[in-house]
């Protein structure tokens, strides 16, 4: 990271004004904060300010975001300056962040700088054809899936230099590619699928009120029950603990699990809100269609029960029957016949991906 | 309060204090960069660290509470080590990481021999450096034609950022990057805007902010320092002269709690080469329309030859703006033995009675009382160009808690949020018939203040001004037994202490503007008033320091010491009698101004009863006790003048109020011979025409 400064002169457009759109979400941001507060607004409203002005910051964009919220220049640029994010010159038309610190580092990141020197030349410049420019940036917090890249607003993850190749040339081509991991991972999960959590049980609410069950079974009959389960046993472990965890002494995140799908499922609830249902829908619009490797089985109950409370079935289900599970991030429930592939299973993990657009990551 | 152990003493501390604060109590130093007693706590850069029991980490005890501290197991106080081992290394830590980007450039640094790295490097740091790459670089930016920048030298104590933001009130300056990249500049690299910039220079702990104009010119060790006040406005601010030889080098702000904190503003700051530019240094006389250097004996052979033939009734004496009470009580002693009731020192007009009573011209509150104030009201006033200092006590208590300001006048940028009010006197009878909101505000409050500017005297409708806002003062209750609500804004240094003295017209005389009017008099003498054009027709002895106005117009010039070539009095705005020092000798045959009336009262025949400044004194003192209360404010019947004022009446016409100081870098006749004001202030114009399209 060098010293930031302002475009030069020529490279700065005349004048800057929000759209009226963005003038009115703007306004949104601003309202979020109490009066006297409105410089608080200042980091949303800079990168609105960048998104409309093709990824960068103008001098002008700062005096109209200062105007705006009644700030001083110099307050402004102090927040531009300091955030590597705010890109104070032009960029190409991809964006490219590349993390250098140090768990991408150690993971490769080198390379990809190296690559992306050989590819672009020193960073901070547009290349000839204006589709590329990079930047190397402090950690963008997606570590376990080093090294990483932030192009525009998506991470890819797992990048070599061959796949981040590849990706540049899709991307310059206008070819849909895949973002988050580049390998086929699930989000952080480890290469090669799930292998822990994978025990069915956990997921189709079979446990819901075991722990309660147990407890009483116990106070009932004081015998050790022995040749139980591995889970069972770890639950009479829970159970007889000297110091048994204390979920009312928790903190008060440990109460939020009581509005989630299982336990709105288990109420007669639809078990995933409406409005999650939409952003999870606004979700797979994004220009780069993702894949959703699901690669458990819960996931698969869960769509299944998904499909039926679109259906209206929801309501009816008994209530013990097992809960659905939360959708994965991103899930979607209306995946297009392409991507229709068969749901797989915990024990195989899916290395293709399942949008036939995306990168063959085996073949490279 | 709070026990704590320190270095083994115990102290007892009120909670609220940080640790840094309670090591002090304690007598222990702790050296410090961005911590500033006037500013907001930063606590960046690390260098207060000191031990503390039980903690894990050394502590930064500038940004750490006294009440954060927790007592020992047993209950014992909390102990702080600032002589310890892990202090000591700590200290030695910081001061290694601050000099790894720091230039080894002291010896052409203006900042060597008052820097407060030198000095804490050679106190708590360690000999050598283990860094071994290279420094970082920093471009010089330019932030104004004041301050210089060495970029290299910053360490981002971030004090100058605070000092604008804070008490200055224009945030020009702020840190842009992070990390090893940050930087301090002004946006864009604008001049900074603040009339008080000169204070960042002073607050940096390194020299990475000096004072441009007299960069490369003074070491701190050749300088004799002499302690005195200001005269540049009527605030009397405490300064310290730097002489080097005879010749007063720079400028610099003294601590006094009652006026100025530790502030002064850039035109008190460097007026100094005005000190030396167009300086009257021998006596003039004109002769056939030009003027010849002469000696003291024919410039005093003239003026008695003129004088003696003179009808007293043609003759007057005016009074300019940086005259000392000594000088203005020689002249008025002169004239009272001429026979000579022309007397007036209102240069700029004021409507002004001394016989009022000095409520009715002075700033009845003082400037310590403006923190008591809960709504303030100005009339046809700018205080930050007409007394910057005062301005910044009022946006200090802004800042305790914010207050209802209210401005009649020229619509203005105050630093601190105010209510714009209206232009001219309507806007003040309107709040005065309670058909204004803000005639609520006044009334709603406890302590409301009234302030008036000589902008809104200085005119034919003067008397009805001072007599409205005087009569609104009364309404709203600003003047009780306890709070002194109604002040007066001078301008001018000699002006309190002129009319003080009573230097205004006696039975029959004429007043400043009629003594101006071309043919008015035979004989005009003039103490150093450069502002007002004097018509044509008089014989006219001009006194003063500089090559201005007055002495343009002059038939003699009898050249006189400046305010830091002479010990004398001055009385500024609250009415607190202050004394200048001389660090110098007025240039060639300029002489003390005392000294010259007393020379001349003998030529006239008319010996004045003194030939010492001592003598001088003892009659001045004799006549008027109150100048004898040094640093003091003599107590004076508000209630009773704001009474005496309201009852006046008079109708005022409906132009709006101007203010008194149009350009505020060349007040005076020491202002404008100033290169560095020059630029100063047509930096300001270009800005203000900027501001204006």
């Amino acid at each position: 990271m060098a010293n930031r400064r302002l475009a030069p002169a020529a490279e700065q457009p005349a004048s800057f004004a929000f759209s009226s759109e963005n003038a009115d979400w703007a306004k949104g941001q601003i309202e979020k904060y109490p009066e006297g507060r409105q410089a608080s607004a200042v980091i949303p409203l800079l990168w609105k300010a960048q998104e409309q002005n093709g990824g960068w910051l103008p001098q002008k964009a700062i005096e109209a975001v200062a105007a705006e919220l009644g700030m001083p220049h110099i307050r402004v640029l102090e927040v531009a300056t300091f955030y590597t994010m705010f890109a104070l010159e032009p960029v190409g038309r991809f964006w490219i962040q590349l993390c250098g610190t140090v768990p991408c580092d150690s993971c490769g990141a080198r390379e990809l700088k190296d690559y992306l020197h050989e590819r672009l030349g020193a960073p901070g410049h547009v290349s000839a054809d204006g589709n590329f420019s990079w930047l190397e940036v402090e950690c963008l917090g997606a570590c376990c899936n080093a090294p990483m890249a932030q192009i525009n607003q998506d991470y890819y993850e797992d990048l070599t230099p061959d796949l981040l190749g590849t990706l540049m040339d899709d991307l310059a081509a206008g070819r849909p590619v895949k973002v988050g991991s580049q390998v086929g991972r699930t989000s952080s999960e480890p290469k090669g699928g799930a292998d822990t959590l994978t025990d069915a049980t956990l997921f189709d609410g079979s446990r819901v009120g075991a722990w309660r069950k147990r407890f009483e079974e116990h106070a009932a009959d004081d015998t050790t029950s022995e040749g139980k389960s591995e889970a069972a046993s770890s639950e009479q472990r829970a159970a007889t603990d000297p110091k048994p965890a204390k979920p009312d002494a928790g903190r008060a995140a440990a109460s939020s699990a009581s509005d989630g799908p299982a336990q709105r499922s288990a109420g007669g609830e639809e078990p995933v809100k409406a409005g999650d249902k939409a952003d999870a829908a606004d979700a797979t619009d994004s220009k780069a269609q993702p894949g959703h490797p699901t690669a458990d089985a819960g996931v698969t109950v869960a769509r299944a029960e998904a499909a039926g409370a679109e259906a209206g079935t929801q309501s009816d289900l008994p209530r013990d029957e097992p809960p659905p599970q939360p959708l994965a991030s991103g899930a979607s429930e209306d995946l297009g016949p392409d991507d229709a592939t068969p749901p797989p299973t915990a024990a195989k993990p899916r290395k293709t991906a399942p949008n036939p657009g995306a990168p063959k990551t085996e073949g490279n | 309060m709070t026990k704590l152990i320190v270095d083994g003493t115990e102290v007892d501390v009120p909670a609220e204090y940080t640790l840094l604060q309670a090591c002090e109590v304690a007598g222990a130093e702790i050296p410090r960069f961005c911590f500033h007693e006037r500013l907001s706590i930063a606590g960046n850069c690390r260098m207060c660290l000191v031990e503390l029991k039980g903690a894990p980490k050394p502590v930064a005890s500038c940004a750490y509470a006294v009440k954060d501290c927790r007592p020992g197991p047993n209950g014992e106080p909390p102990e702080i080590l600032t002589r310890s081992g892990t202090t000591k290394k700590a200290r030695e830590g910081v001061m290694e990481f601050l000099l790894i980007n720091h230039p080894l450039d002291c010896p052409i640094c203006d900042q060597g021999g008052h820097c407060d790295l030198q000095d804490q490097a050679m106190a708590y740091g360690v000999d050598s450096t283990r860094y071994g790459e290279n420094k970082r670089a920093v471009e010089e930016k330019y932030i104004g034609p004041l301050v210089r920048t060495a970029m290299n030298r910053c360490i981002h104590c971030t004090r100058c950022v605070r000092f604008l933001a804070e008490v200055a009130g224009v945030p020009d300056l702020g840190a842009i990057g992070r990390g090893e990249d940050m930087e301090i500049t002004s946006y864009l690299e604008s001049a900074m805007g603040s009339e008080l910039q000169g204070n960042v220079a002073d607050l940096c702990p390194v020299g990475a902010l000096v004072h441009k104009p007299q960069s490369y010119e003074v070491r701190p060790w050749e300088l004799s320092k002499t302690e005195s006040i200001d005269v540049m406005d009527a605030v009397g601010c405490a300064i310290r002269v730097d002489a080097r030889g005879r010749e007063v080098m720079q400028i610099e702000p003294r601590v006094n709690e009652d006026i100025n904190e530790e502030w002064i503003s850039d035109k008190t700051r460097h007026a100094v080469d005005g000190l030396r530019a167009q300086r009257l240094d021998r006596p003039y006389l004109r002769e056939n329309g030009r003027l010849r250097p002469a000696s003291w004996g024919e410039a005093f052979a003239a003026i008695a030859a003129k004088t003696k033939s003179a009808d007293p009734k043609r003759v007057g004496a005016i009074v300019g703006d940086l005259a000392a009470v000594e000088e203005i009580y020689a002249l008025k002693t002169l004239m009272g033995s001429l026979g000579v009731t022309n007397l007036d020192c209102r240069q700029a007009g004021e409507a002004i009675d001394p016989a009022w009573g000095r409520a009715a011209y002075a700033f009845n509150p003082t400037i310590p009382g403006i923190e008591d104030a809960d709504a303030i009201l100005l009339v046809g006033t700018n205080p930050r160009l007409e007394a910057s200092l005062l301005n910044v006590r009022i946006r200090k208590r802004w800042r305790m808690a914010p207050l209802a300001v209210g401005l009649i006048g020229e619509a203005v940028d105050l630093t601190y949020p105010h209510t714009y009010l209206g232009a001219g006197p309507e806007t003040l009878a309107d709040i005065a018939a309670g058909r204004h909101s803000f005639s609520e505000v006044l009334k709603g409050a406890s302590r409301p203040l009234v302030i008036v500017g000589t902008g809104a005297l200085s005119r034919p409708d003067g008397a009805a001004i001072l007599a409205a806002a005087a009569k609104l003062a009364k309404d709203v209750g600003a003047v009780t037994s306890e709070w002194n609500g109604f002040a007066v804004l001078q301008t001018a240094a000699a002006r309190v202490g002129a009319l003080d003295l009573g230097f205004v017209p006696g039975e029959g005389g004429l007043d400043f503007a009629a003594m101006a009017e071309p043919g008015a008099l035979d004989v005009l003498f003039n103490l150093g008033a450069d502002e007002v054009e004097i018509g044509a027709g008089a014989f006219v002895i001009y006194q003063g320091t500089h090559g201005d106005r007055g002495a343009t117009r002059a038939d003699v010039i009898l050249p006189g010491a400046a305010y830091t070539e002479k010990n004398a009095t001055f009385v500024n705005l609250e009415g607190r009698v202050q004394t200048t020092n001389r660090a110098g000798f007025p240039p060639g045959d300029a002489r003390e101004d005392w000294a010259i009336l007393r020379a001349l009262s003998d030529v006239l025949g008319k010996r004045l009863a003194f030939d010492s400044l001592g003598a001088l004194r003892r009659a001045l003192y004799a006549e008027y006790p109150h100048f004898a209360a040094l640093d003091a404010v003599a107590p004076v019947d508000v209630a009773a003048t704001v009474e005496t004022l309201a009852g006046l009446g008079g109708e005022a016409n409906r132009s709006s109020f101007a203010s008194a100081v149009p350009d505020f870098y060349l007040t005076n006749a020491i202002a404008r011979a100033s290169r560095v004001l020059a630029e100063c202030s047509s930096l300001a114009r270009t800005r203000g025409l900027e501001a204006a399209e």
